[in-house]
């Protein structure tokens, strides 16, 4: 169980450690619930070939170098406060491999704006049982465990909530982060005419659904985009030979429903 | 200070409307920092430039590329893309309600608060409906170009909208298979569950602050009166590795009677 930690992070988990509260400690991966955005497009030229971003001094229209350009706090107009990367990099907090649960509250109770980024923990190492054991409970429950924890260099805020025996990480937004309806100056609420009230709640009562058809959700600028895509790959028109160069700055892609399909059949039947 | 409305546009609720105004509910506080030519201090600007000459394109003549996964480059225009964008409109349609859990947390993006557009009492009406329903409505509308998906709900008694993510983006739960092994010790069990309880309480958002954008921001604070600031960092935790003793040693800390 241990070694994982020797050797840094599972492959494609954003961060690997122990979710603990009280002494007990569990071991687990996290996995981004989301996959990325759309369809992703590169820069290019008019015959295809990928763009490099550069910068350049505005003054002697030089591009730079890496090692001419510094970072830069605007505290007044044209005025800059020098931060260097080892400065901020001795900033950042300790790296952890601890969710430390400091309580559980009502999950209901949490409000909704704060809700980020969402995550799959699934359990590390060969013992399941305490990974199985906190969901239950938080499900039956209705809890949500409220840690704070350091992935990525950054410390976040997070509600720990269990749904159909998984346990998930939310990121939440900082309190300072979040617009009040006072701070954006709306009006309190006001009683409305009474026959207006009613108007509104027939049309609700007319759009009635049980059941959220996630069909509805799908992103349409992307299909057109990829039908636009295969007409010209089908009549071959603006279509290149990808220049091997552009390879190496591509992202790689991991399929994270394949990890997580894996992870939990190899975990299904083992001992706890 | 009141804010500034990002968009405006009309919900529409089978025959009835509602004209609104939209407001971020995040304001974020990360700390930008610009670039600078080291030399003179100068913000740089940013040139995307050809890989083999260097030579700077220009905007009007920056195309898109689609790559395929055997290696084929299709090339957008500017034009081609803006094709795409769905026609402007100012309605938010309102496509169904339904019950307030059916569209979980994993799909939600973005808060926008609603503020009235020149009809307080049809926006005053529908605050009041909606705060007397268990359901939230699921909305679609077009802004800046972009078709979105939101959900239609109250957040301190005044109407929002959170933005959906697409369903491409969402990995369904129906897709995983749960973690299975032995039954689990009922002891245990009662014991995790006095634990959970011991340890309950209620949220408290203002409990927790961002300390390394506080630390960014006191750095830069300091450097401008020309100080050094001093970090602290905390030891990680101790924990054990036997579950019934590590749930039982919890217990007890946590001030709770063992049972027996």
């Amino acid at each position: 169980m241990a070694e994982k930690e020797r050797h840094g992070d599972a492959a494609g988990a954003f961060w690997s450690g122990a979710i603990t509260f009280g002494l007990v400690s569990i071991q687990v991966d996290l996995y981004s619930a989301h996959r990325p955005k759309s369809a992703a497009l590169r820069m290019v030229d008019r015959h295809g070939a990928p763009l490099r971003r550069r910068y350049f001094c505005p003054r002697d229209h030089k591009p730079l170098e890496r090692e001419e350009i510094v970072r830069g706090y605007e505290i007044e107009e044209g005025r800059f406060i020098l931060v260097s990367d080892e400065e901020l990099e001795a900033l950042e907090p300790k790296k952890s491999r601890e969710i430390d649960l400091r309580c559980f509250v009502d999950a209901a109770e949490l409000d909704p704006v704060y809700f980020e980024h969402a995550y799959f923990l699934l359990p590390a190492g060969s013992v399941s049982k305490p990974y199985r054991l906190l969901a239950r409970i938080m499900e039956n429950s209705g809890k949500a465990g409220i840690a704070t924890f350091v992935m990525r260099e950054r410390e976040h805020l997070v509600a720990i909530l269990a749904e159909k025996g998984i346990l998930r990480a939310e990121t939440l937004r900082f309190a300072d982060e979040i617009r009040s309806p006072e701070d954006t100056g709306l009006p309190s609420p006001e009683k409305a005419p009474a026959a207006k009230v009613k108007q509104i709640r027939r049309a609700m009562k007319k759009l009635q659904g049980r059941e959220f058809d996630r069909e509805l959700l799908h992103d349409r600028r992307r299909r057109l985009l990829l039908e636009l895509v295969d007409r010209k790959l089908k009549a071959a028109e603006d279509v290149v030979e990808k220049p091997p160069a552009a390879e190496a700055e591509g992202a790689e892609i991991i399929d994270l429903m394949e990890i997580i399909k894996k992870r939990f059949t190899e975990r299904g039947g083992a001992p706890a | 200070m009141a804010a500034r409305a990002i968009w405006r546009g009309i919900i529409l609720l089978a025959d009835v409307s509602v004209p609104v105004k939209l407001y971020g509910a995040v304001e974020e506080k990360t700390i930008h920092f610009r670039l600078l030519h080291g030399k003179d201090q100068t913000p740089v600007r940013q040139e995307m430039v050809h890989p083999e000459t260097g030579e700077v394109v220009p905007a009007e003549a920056i195309h898109h590329g689609y790559e395929t996964e055997d290696g084929k480059m299709v090339i957008l225009t500017n034009e081609e893309l803006k094709s795409l964008d769905p026609e402007s409109s100012r309605q938010i349609e309102i496509l169904r309600f339904l019950p307030r859990s059916a569209i979980d947390h994993r799909w939600y993006e973005r808060p926008y608060l609603l503020g009235p557009d020149g009809d307080p009492e049809a926006y005053h009406a529908l605050a009041e409906a909606l705060g007397s329903s268990d359901t939230e409505g699921l909305a679609r509308w077009i802004m800046r170009n972009r078709e979105y998906h939101g959900v239609l709900r109250l957040l301190g008694h005044r109407p929002v909208l959170i933005t959906l993510r697409h369903a491409e983006e969402v990995v369904s739960l129906e897709e995983l298979n749960i973690p299975a092994g032995r039954e689990m010790d009922k002891k245990e069990l009662a014991m995790a569950e006095q634990l959970v309880a011991a340890m309950a309480d209620t949220f408290d958002p203002a409990r927790y602050r961002d300390e390394y954008r506080e630390r960014v921001m006191g750095l830069i604070t300091a450097k401008a009166k020309g100080k050094i600031i001093e970090l602290h960092r905390a030891a990680p935790k101790k924990t054990t590795r036997n579950l019934k003793k590590a749930l039982e040693g919890s217990l007890r800390t946590a001030g709770m009677r063992k049972h027996g």
